[in-house]
């Protein structure tokens, strides 16, 4: 301790001390600062218009791909602006049973984005209360959840899924809670990781030494300030999980073939890719990746913003 | 050291056995791998014949045991559909995974520490905010997409390299490699590459942070202070303490790429055991998923002691003891 | 006089913040003559720091020099940084604040010291090496051919500071620049440290460059003194010039807030600092303090044979295999009204008592009343009573204030949560205690991050005031502050002790702030008390080595008395003992009315 005191007293003569009060930032700075930060910008804009489209799907598409009725084999595998018999045009060609790509691709998004935050949800709040609770219970307790989190952790995400699909078969909830066991122990991490570092500070302190109760301690003091890294985490993490659903959809063991998504209609288009009918596959790759990289740039400005000297 | 070998042993046991317990009986509660063996016109007599024959009929803790027994001794049993032991499966296919793997690796860091050494030294330039750009789209790419991308390109349009397979093999300590012949290198390529992308993003960002936050430090203006000149206190002060940490995190993306292999390998129709998984997984080959899940969880768990061990050679500030880290 | 070897003129230093430029230090001129020590004294944001690496030329991109640095003659604003290289650490050499973290800790000591040698004495390896072995000696290191071989995890900080030394110290430098190298030291490790430095300075007669915030430091060390203020030099002059007579009325404020160790003999009350007006300055005369001493009354807090110790566990099962003997055997009494002071070096247990008696951590044994309730084996809700009657203030005003609390809230919280103040009339109250500790009651709605460290320190006080506690816990709370403000905390923590009759717990490590607040003191050396008594008898009268040791390193800000010191170069032992360790029984000699030492005297004599 008093080493540490010590080189407080230095840090706090020293005169870039001042640098530290610019700490913490509220909600709206936080917004403020993603808005100004142009590659944040291009980011919220790419993954708000994809999430417009996602929502209005039925709407804006021309037809509902997932309704045979709907579908013309006549209309395979039609390349980008092609006009169907009964005069639809098909935006971006049509995959080999004749749908269209472009309405496909609306409802893929609605899955991808679905299971990728609802997933990533409830692993969160899983895994935020297990965190949490480790690092309140501390000693045994705290040792043994996070070993069964390194364990897990050390468990390609990949692989823990695989496992899961395996023994669970296929389906929106079953991918969701195969997404869900290889995250949460991402975010108990996360959380129990900043949860000490908060109860060790001296704010915590001055609330015991004031007898505050537990429950107001955890929630009001150390659970707000744990906050910023966690979003950052999450922000990660739901790119992730989209990408894994996708990595599992394509090699058939994720979605299965009556659920539209994103990856796999590129599985749909592998074969043919080789013929040259390139859009199969392409355009549903190119919507996936604006989704991850637009996700995944407000998530990298949001940890520059909210914990400058961290990063990993 | 030697608590500390032992701790890292029972661990690894706890997690064998746990992690075959809950497959053994995740996969007892799906399906009835009965109709995997048996085409659909067998009569009821060959069916029992079969359930009797694999011990299906027996209560799952009792086929657990037998599982246990038998594995104790080697023997993980017959894949339902090759009829071979499954555990002479897997090796046959392990080296081809491993240099895929390993290959991957190297890129990833022959590519990324120096293009993240170069992001961390000046992290305001345009060329590292260009590296920084990169990264991000690196991580964003998904890797079974890219693949289909690079095979539409490089095998498709360009006709440069091949799409599939794994090309002309030699045998280096008893083992067939690819990245020995020039056949090889070139079906080698693609698939090594596709599955190194994601994680070459991952060590520039690494690197980069390491590089920032190591420039920032007391001992490095303590350095410049001491007039030592700016290689040196790249190479000696900086490097050193930035690559340090880096160890950790490649054990642990070594697992995490040989795992990744299985998409690469599905797209490329690399002859690897990611292979052999997703294919077992399709039809509840048991025994082979099992035979994988395990040796998968030894292999990482010799990664990762490795690693541990290597740590401590090269930090002084590590010491390996027992109990937790 | 001969030519200077450093001669600062015009020095101007901006930082680019934003797009535009904004300067730091404005015109600083400056001599330093061959032999000469110079001390640069100043308080937090005064510039002085980047006046040295505006010297050195270690500021990096974003800030920019204008002016003259002749170094022997050569202007090293014009100098290219490859030829600054052929400067640093060759011809002048540098010591940084922090030795824990100055040295690179994955490289061996030998190698740290070696690549200086190779670099600019063009020495080789082997050779190299011999030099390096013969510098660590020279700073006296024992057994320097061993530790060569080591990596600094196994040096302590007062060593590393001995090792950055010797590098600096390498080629024979004609000027070493020294940015506050003993301000992350204990006392007794600070003593050796400036001891060495000045023989080392005589044995090589090279000119010193000395960074200080701290006065004390300066009157020890430095022969000419400039004073830094925001970015100026308000003030240049002898050193005993600068003592006596300060022109500037920054130096007479700064001077009037350094407590002197001595400067009380005679004096048995607490004294409060004299204010000086910084546009005048003029010295307002010090309020008398009145003896708030309730000797009649039963003491607000009673502390028996208090023991605290940290198991050090090892091995796979988690053994003890020995434990840190932070508290040992302590014993105390606090009364209304009084203040007893905690002083001693790190380690030393002052701050684990303190956190164990509000069971902030768990004591061994021992027992602890608070208004005649016992601590220890106080249940929650017992626990939360005693709370109220007792308060901490902790040393970190950055730390101790949650970031995202208003500080409004931060100071009614626990007058809600206990139920002292409803809706209505917890904004009052609030307002009331921030105009108790001196801020003004429109402050409420600011966050901790809108406010300077002293500030933040009056709030931490306001808080810990709303539960109207009896007494306070003062864990270094002002140790992190600057010297002015460190004055006015120290004059309002008087007052309000005289206001509300608080008995105060002062933990600190500065025995010229602890000679100026304390009606009574206890010394703690390795988790015990090894001296307690009336401030006055302690301070004239010290009986224990130890209190003598720490006195005799406590640099005293008036250059008229330097003192020739005796300094063993002893460290700092941490009180660690095997599992199964039985502490032998402990005995006080009554010296005095009230005054105690322990005995043992020969095993016990640091």
């Amino acid at each position: 301790m008093s080493n540490d005191a010590k080189r407080k007293v230095a840090s706090v003569h020293s005169e870039d001390a001042l640098v530290a009060a610019e700490r913490i930032l509220p909600l709206k700075r936080t917004l403020l600062a993603l808005v100004r930060d142009r590659v944040a910008l291009a980011g919220l804009i790419i993954v708000s218009v994809l999430v417009f489209i996602a929502v209005l799907a039925p709407v804006l598409s021309v037809q509902d791909p997932y309704d045979l009725a709907q579908l013309d084999i006549m209309d395979g595998r039609l390349p980008p602006s092609s006009t169907s018999m009964t005069g639809t045009v098909y935006l971006l060609g049509t995959d080999d049973q004749g749908r269209d790509l472009f309405s496909a691709i609306m409802y893929g998004l609605r899955t991808s984005i679905l299971v990728g935050l609802v997933s990533a949800a409830i692993a969160l709040v899983i895994g935020a209360s297990i965190g949490l609770f480790s690092a309140y219970a501390g000693g045994r307790v705290d040792a043994l959840l996070m070993r069964i989190v390194d364990i897990q952790l050390s468990f390609p995400a990949i692989l823990v899924a695989l496992i899961f699909l395996a023994i669970l078969g296929q389906g929106v909830d079953k991918i969701i809670i195969a997404l869900v066991v290889t995250q949460w122990a991402y975010y108990a991490r996360t959380v129990r990781g900043s949860a000490l570092v908060e109860s060790r500070r001296a704010y915590t302190d001055a609330a015991r030494s004031m007898a505050l109760s537990d429950k107001r301690i955890i929630f009001r003091h150390i659970l707000p300030n744990c906050v910023p890294p966690l979003i950052v985490v999450a922000t990660m993490r739901v790119a992730y999980a989209i990408m894994l659903e996708a990595t599992l959809s394509f090699l058939g063991i994720g979605l299965p073939v009556t659920e539209p998504s994103l990856g796999l209609l590129i599985s749909n288009g592998f074969e043919y890719l080789l013929s040259g009918d390139y859009w199969i596959s392409f355009f549903p790759g190119i919507t996936l990746l604006m989704l991850i990289v637009g996700i995944n740039l407000i998530g990298d400005a949001l940890r520059d913003i909210l914990n400058p000297r961290q990063e990993g | 050291m030697s608590s500390y070998l032992f701790s890292r042993l029972a661990q690894t046991i706890v997690t064998l056995f746990v992690m075959s317990v809950l497959v053994f009986v995740g996969l007892y509660m799906v399906g009835n791998p009965v109709d995997v063996l048996l085409s659909s016109s067998a009569t009821p007599q060959e069916r029992m014949e079969v359930i009797r024959a694999f011990g299906l009929d027996r209560p799952v803790w009792e086929q657990y045991f037998t599982f246990l027994t038998k594995a104790l001794q080697g023997d993980l049993g017959n894949s339902f559909i090759f009829n071979q032991p499954a555990l002479d499966l897997i090796f046959q296919r392990m080296p081809a995974t491993l240099e895929l793997a390993f290959v991957a690796l190297v890129m990833a860091l022959i590519i990324g520490i120096p293009l993240g050494v170069r992001a961390g030294l000046k992290p305001k330039s345009r060329i590292s905010r260009l590296i920084m750009t990169f990264s991000i789209l690196g991580f964003s790419l998904p890797t079974f997409w890219i693949g289909l991308i690079m095979i539409m390109i490089f095998s498709v349009f360009l006709g440069w390299l091949p799409a599939s397979g794994r090309g002309d093999t030699v045998n280096l300590l008893g083992v067939p490699v690819s990245f020995l012949t020039l056949d090889g290198l070139s079906h080698l390529l693609l698939p090594a590459f596709n599955l190194a992308l994601f994680k070459i993003s991952l060590v520039i960002r690494l690197t980069r942070a390491g590089v920032m936050e190591v420039m920032q430090l007391d001992y490095v203006r303590f350095a410049r202070a001491k007039g030592i000149n700016e290689k040196r206190i790249l190479r000696v002060h900086v490097l050193k303490n930035t690559l340090i940490p880096l160890i950790t995190v490649i054990g642990l993306e070594l697992g995490s790429l040989i795992a990744f292999a299985v998409v690469t390998e599905t797209i490329f129709a690399w002859p690897g055991m990611g292979k052999l998984i997703i294919d077992a997984i399709g039809v509840l080959d048991r025994p082979v998923i099992l035979a994988y899940l395990l040796i998968t969880v030894v292999m990482f768990s010799v990664i990762n002691l490795v690693v541990d061990i290597l740590y401590s050679i090269v930090d002084p500030r590590v010491r390996l003891e027992g109990g937790s880290r | 006089m001969s030519e200077p070897i450093l001669s600062i003129s015009g020095l101007t230093t901006e930082f680019k913040v934003g797009k535009e430029w904004r300067d730091v230090i404005r015109n600083v001129n400056l001599d330093i003559h061959q032999g000469e020590t110079v001390a640069v004294v100043g308080e937090s944001g005064s510039g002085k720091s980047v006046t040295a690496m505006s010297v050195m030329r270690l500021l990096g991109s974003n800030a920019r020099s204008s002016g003259k640095i002749l170094f022997e003659g050569q202007d090293l604003l014009g100098l290219t940084q490859e030829a600054m290289q052929t400067v640093r650490g060759n011809r002048i050499g540098m010591i940084f604040q922090e030795p824990m973290t100055s040295l690179n800790p994955v490289l061996k000591i030998g190698e740290q010291i070696t690549e200086v040698l190779m670099e600019h004495r063009g020495l080789e390896h082997r050779a190299a090496l011999a030099e390096a072995e013969r510098l660590l000696e020279k700073v006296r290191i024992p057994s320097a051919r061993q530790r060569l071989n080591e990596y600094p995890l196994s040096f302590s900080g007062g060593m590393r500071q001995r090792v950055v030394i010797a590098i600096a110290l390498a080629c024979e430098p004609k000027l070493l620049i020294a940015d506050e190298p003993t301000t992350a030291l204990d006392v007794t490790i600070q003593a050796q440290i400036l001891e060495l430095i000045k023989a080392l300075q005589q044995e090589e007669g090279m000119a010193v460059l000395f960074i200080t915030h701290d006065m004390g430091v300066v009157a020890e060390i430095s022969d000419r003194t400039a004073v830094m203020f925001r970015g100026d030099v308000v003030e240049t002059g002898l050193t005993e010039q600068i003592f006596r007579q300060p022109a500037h009325p920054y130096t007479r404020a700064l001077l009037a807030a350094v407590p002197q160790l001595g400067s009380m003999n005679g004096q048995s009350l607490p004294l409060r600092f004299p204010i000086v007006d910084m546009a005048t300055g003029q010295i307002e005369p010090v309020k008398p303090t009145v003896d708030t001493v309730r000797n009649d009354a039963d003491p607000v807090l009673k502390v028996e044979r208090l023991v605290t110790r940290f198991p050090v566990k090892k091995g796979i099962l988690r053994r003890t295999v020995g434990n840190i003997h932070a508290v040992e055997d302590v014993s105390f009494e606090v009364r209304e009204g009084e203040t007893l002071s905690l002083v001693g070096e790190s380690g030393c247990g002052k701050s684990t008592t303190g956190r164990s008696i509000l069971r902030l951590t768990d004591p061994t044994s021992g027992r602890v009343t608070i208004q005649q309730r016992d601590v220890v084996s106080a249940d929650k809700q017992e626990l939360a009573v005693i709370r109220r009657e007792a308060q901490m203030i902790f040393q970190d005003p950055f730390e101790s204030l949650n970031p995202r609390l208003r500080v409004g809230d931060a100071i009614a919280e626990p007058m809600v949560a206990h139920g002292l103040a409803g809706a209505s009339d917890v904004g009052e109250r609030v307002g009331k205690l921030l105009e108790k500790v001196g801020l003004s009651p429109s402050m409420a709605d600011r966050f901790p991050h809108e406010f300077s460290g002293g500030q933040r320190q009056r709030v931490c006080i306001a808080r810990a005031l709303a539960l109207d506690p009896k007494m306070i816990v003062a864990d270094e709370s002002v140790s992190a502050l600057d010297v002015s403000i460190k004055a006015q905390v120290i004059n309002l923590l008087l007052d309000l002790q005289e206001q509300l009759g608080l008995g105060y717990l002062f933990i600190s490590h500065d025995m010229a702030v602890v000679e100026r607040i304390s009606h009574r003191v206890a010394v703690m050396y390795m988790g015990e008390i090894v001296e307690i008594g009336p401030r006055q008898a302690v301070f004239e009268n010290p009986q224990h080595p130890y209190t003598r040791k720490l006195m005799a390193a406590v640099p005293i800000a008036d250059p008229t008395r330097k003192r020739v010191r005796q300094i063993s170069n002893d460290e700092i032992r941490t009180p660690y003992r095997e599992a199964g360790f039985v502490p032998p029984s402990r005995e006080y000699l009554k010296i005095g009315e009230d005054h105690f030492v322990l005995g043992r005297k020969q095993e016990r004599a640091a």
